[in-house]
């Protein structure tokens, strides 16, 4: 028998496996039919999905850890058994502070163009107007990334730049209405502002955090358990999904899928390009090719691995200013749910970590990790600044971070 | 109280601050606009807010709502858990609704209930205007139909209609698709013009 699942998303690239499990028959394969509810913002996917309109939803990992804690409405639990990929996103800046920056359709070093900003944020500050960077939402990846960037580069968001809250599809608008000097937003919504020229793409996330936790795919924990089955049937279908999307000899008919009016609503050529990780950084210029820039098949990239969840915990401590509280941490720490990935996975031959933690940003040359029935390789994970994050030690973390 | 009705839907923002209206000691704004958003409805500073559930701008204005409690600001605002089957109400009838942090549900009910029949009752305009765009296109597509065989054939207009009719019911199907395939094939063939 066929079980149909509702799944809520928002117009961007890292919506592709479950999307492509349906179109590809992944889905079909597992007894699943998978309909879908595009929304423009993430407060419309969050209530469809706490309300029963959907029934899993593409979703910022760092907004279902906020809504289990019950950051800005009250908590509800949400369990979120795969990651749907790390990375994916990157700044694009305004045509004219790409220049005072002195960027020239590049991505650079990621410290080398943090002071640089640091010079004009501060020129701009003491002129009465701060630089203002836009930012998907409050508990995104997009902010934590970018704010761990600016910070580590001596720039103290909130008081040397301003950051605001732009939904993706707006971005573009906003840099060229001069309303942001910069955005941080996921693919293809940088690319169409290069497009439409109103800004260059100077940094990666990947450049930030080579192998960052992105979109997850979130449930309602009460509703996970009800459709367990069904749940663990489209884990398997989006593996098989992402394997396929990461073949290029199928990134052309991914793109044209994607680009469809009821998905991303966008040109080929654009998504194309997120794909295949080669982005057009500046208008008119030629695609560079920066690997992994979406990551979302090799190393298990979608074992939604608990030292991530708990990443996203110490950044929302950080930025909300709030005080370490352990049972939170564990609240957190418990929206990330390996066990369902093992569990639906179990017997097939895709890598399953043994362990559900690691150290995160530990490793600068390809390591092998173990996996049940054997080993698989990790490659470099680390964050721009060399440090790393070792959740054994996590109020250590979150104090030397204040 | 102080009511702000945050719509794109210039028609649908009217037929619920019609609704609202009706009911005593409400003072109304209504923002269809996504510019300068977040500063109108920090100047008018409402009790309560209506927005549609898929208006663009909610994202924008639950991260002032945030900021302005981070600020200890008087204004935030969140979903109440009160009433969580008023809120599931609401959201299926495509609703959502921010209030002051402890405006008490009783005073809320009146005004929610009222914008949920109205939401619903656009909903139900909007299908109904639907419903009736898609029979005049079906009526047009019909005469066009019987305008092609009473030119191609000779035959008189209720000739061409019963021809149509015969189709539909031997085929199992209705006359408005037997009459599309008549223009398409038509279109096709250019029938000799």
């Amino acid at each position: 028998m066929t079980e149909r699942l509702t799944i809520g998303f928002l117009p961007l690239v890292d919506a592709c496996l479950p999307i492509l499990a349906e179109e590809h028959g992944f889905a079909a394969a597992e007894g699943l039919e998978l309909s879908f509810v595009r929304d423009v913002s993430w407060a419309t996917v969050l209530d469809r999905l706490l309300y029963g309109h959907s029934d899993a939803a593409h979703m910022l990992a760092p907004l279902a850890i906020a809504t289990t804690l019950g950051r800005g409405r009250p908590a509800q639990s949400l369990s979120a058994p795969f990651v749907l990929g790390l990375n994916g996103n990157a700044i694009t800046v305004s045509n004219s502070l790409a220049q005072a920056l002195g960027c020239h359709g590049d991505l650079g070093d990621p410290s080398a163009l943090g002071h640089r900003l640091k010079v004009v944020a501060a020129q701009r500050k003491n002129a009465g107007s701060p630089l203002r960077f836009g930012v998907v939402h409050r508990y995104s990846s997009h902010n934590y990334m970018m704010r761990y960037w600016l910070a580590g580069c001596g720039i103290r968001p909130d008081v040397d730049i301003e950051i605001v809250t732009i939904a993706p599809p707006f971005s573009a608008d906003a840099l060229e209405a001069g309303e942001i000097d910069a955005s941080c937003v996921g693919e293809p919504w940088n690319s169409i502002a290069v497009e439409r020229g109103v800004g260059q793409i100077v940094l990666a996330t990947a450049q930030i955090w080579r192998r960052g936790v992105e979109k997850v795919l979130a449930l309602r924990t009460e509703r996970l358990e009800e459709i367990r089955p069904s749940v663990e049937g489209l884990i398997r279908a989006m593996r098989r999904a992402g394997q396929h999307f990461v073949d290029p000899a199928n990134w052309e008919i991914n793109a044209a899928i994607l680009a469809r009016p009821e998905y991303c609503d966008a040109p080929h050529k654009l998504l194309l390009h997120a794909i295949s990780d080669r982005l057009v950084l500046k208008q008119g210029a030629l695609p560079q090719h920066y690997p992994d820039f979406m990551f979302q098949y090799r190393e298990a990239a979608n074992f939604p691995w608990v030292s991530q969840a708990e990443w996203l915990y110490s950044q929302l401590v950080r930025w909300d200013g709030l005080e370490h509280d352990p049972a939170a941490a564990h609240a957190a720490a418990r929206v990330f749910r390996p066990d369902v990935y093992r569990s639906a996975l179990r017997d097939t031959k895709d890598p399953i970590p043994t362990s559900s933690s690691k150290v995160e940003g530990s490793v600068s040359a390809p390591l092998e990790a173990h996996t049940h029935g054997g080993t698989m390789m990790m490659e470099n994970n680390s964050f721009f600044d060399g440090k790393s994050f070792d959740p054994d030690h996590l109020a250590d973390y979150i104090a030397s971070q204040k | 109280m102080r009511i702000a009705i945050v719509d794109e839907s210039a028609s649908r923002a009217s037929i619920i601050e019609e609704g609202l209206a009706t009911l005593d000691g409400c003072e109304i704004f209504t923002l269809t606009s996504r510019t300068g958003l977040v500063a109108q409805i920090a100047q008018i500073a409402p009790d309560i807010i209506f927005m549609d559930l898929g208006n663009p701008s909610r994202d924008v204005l639950e991260e002032y709502f945030a900021v302005s409690r981070v600020l200890d600001h008087p204004i935030a605002m969140f979903v109440d858990e009160s009433d969580d089957d008023q809120i599931a109400a609401s959201i299926d009838a495509g609703v959502s609704t921010y209030v002051v942090d402890g405006l008490s549900a009783k005073r809320i009910a009146p005004l929610l209930n009222m914008t949920i029949r109205r939401f619903q009752a656009y909903a139900r305009l909007q299908a109904e205007l639907a419903e009736a765009q898609g029979k005049l296109a079906e009526r047009d597509l019909i005469d066009k139909a019987k305008r092609i065989m009473m030119h191609s054939r000779g035959v008189s207009e209720p000739v061409a209609y019963a021809e149509l009719r015969k189709k539909a019911m031997s085929t199992n199907r209705r006359i408005a698709d037997i009459a599309e395939a008549v223009v398409t094939a038509h279109d096709l063939m250019g029938d000799g013009q």
